[in-house]
């Protein structure tokens, strides 16, 4: 939680930085952010190499287990698609990365303001962080409604951190391991599907 | 673009050797957020000389507002069929 607001406060001095005109221009003129964002895959990528954890609770993980990111993956994926169809000025490829950031608000944000545009970047920072807000306001209502797996896939990359106490206190214990797992291989999908669906 | 991809991947296969080194989960960890805050901020300081984003900045939040519900409406839709179909009768 500290973090995120952190995250949010860089990214406001940025723009507040930007708009008055109160930086040096060699910030916009060079490919600075570039190289940091090479940088950040490579950490990113030793991480998650590095995680003993994430590698026994993927080992240990049955077969079943995998259709709820799976879940996630085509639910988002499917939704987005739709709910693009009513917004002009956005694609079904833009949609499709904005949605594959699955509330890795961050990571996602970054890559693609990076990748495509900054306008895009901000959409999917914004998009993101209310995937996040809204899966902590609405859990409730989701356990009691959607089924257990309801407040897990909401949650998306979230479920194994921010999110997790919310829903493990609304689906029980034994769905918890299940938030975890899904939150682990979306956090790894995030920048390989970004990435993908912006390329392909 | 495929850059990308391509440091991340060496970035887990090295990963993978040093993951017995102490400490250097968290050193990472660390690394990563710094990266992250420091591409947070540019990403403002290009929003913020772009005077056509900044104005249309309230349209933006409405479709990353459209998408969201959207995608998780589609997640939810989804996950109570897979839910009722493959979870729930075990209990």
């Amino acid at each position: 939680m500290k973090n995120s607001l952190l995250i949010v406060g860089f990214f406001i001095a940025g723009i507040l930085g930007g708009y008055y005109s109160l930086l040096p221009s060699i910030i916009l003129e060079t490919d600075i952010s570039l190289y940091v964002l090479y940088a950040l895959m490579f950490f990113v990528g030793i991480a998650i190499g590095a995680n003993r954890k994430t590698w026994s609770v993927i080992r240990k993980a049955r077969i079943r287990i995998f259709l709820v990111p799976l879940t996630v993956v085509l639910g988002t994926f499917a939704g987005v698609v739709i709910t693009s169809f009513f917004i002009n000025s956005i694609s079904v490829r833009e949609s499709l990365a904005v949605g594959a950031g699955f509330g890795y608000y961050s990571l996602s944000s970054v890559l693609i303001g990076q990748l495509r545009c900054e306008a895009l970047g901000v959409i999917a920072l914004v998009s993101n962080i209310t995937r996040e807000i809204i899966t902590l306001l609405v859990t409730p209502f989701l356990a009691q409604y959607f089924g257990k797996l309801a407040p897990i896939a909401s949650g998306g990359a979230t479920s194994m951190d921010v999110t997790l106490p919310v829903i493990t206190r609304y689906v029980g214990s034994e769905y918890a391991i299940i938030a975890v797992f899904s939150g682990i291989v979306l956090t790894i999908l995030v920048p390989f599907l970004v990435t993908f669906i912006l390329t392909v | 673009m495929v850059t990308v991809i391509s440091i991340m991947t060496a970035g887990i296969v090295i990963g993978l050797f040093v993951r017995n080194m102490n400490g250097f989960l968290k050193i990472m960890d660390r690394l990563i957020i710094l990266a992250i805050f420091l591409l947070l901020f540019f990403l403002g300081v290009a929003v913020g000389v772009n005077e056509m984003i900044i104005q249309n900045l309230g349209s933006y939040g409405l479709i990353a507002l459209l998408l969201t519900l959207g995608g998780v409406a589609g997640s939810v839709v989804l996950a109570l069929l897979v839910y009722r179909g493959f979870f729930k009768r075990e209990r």
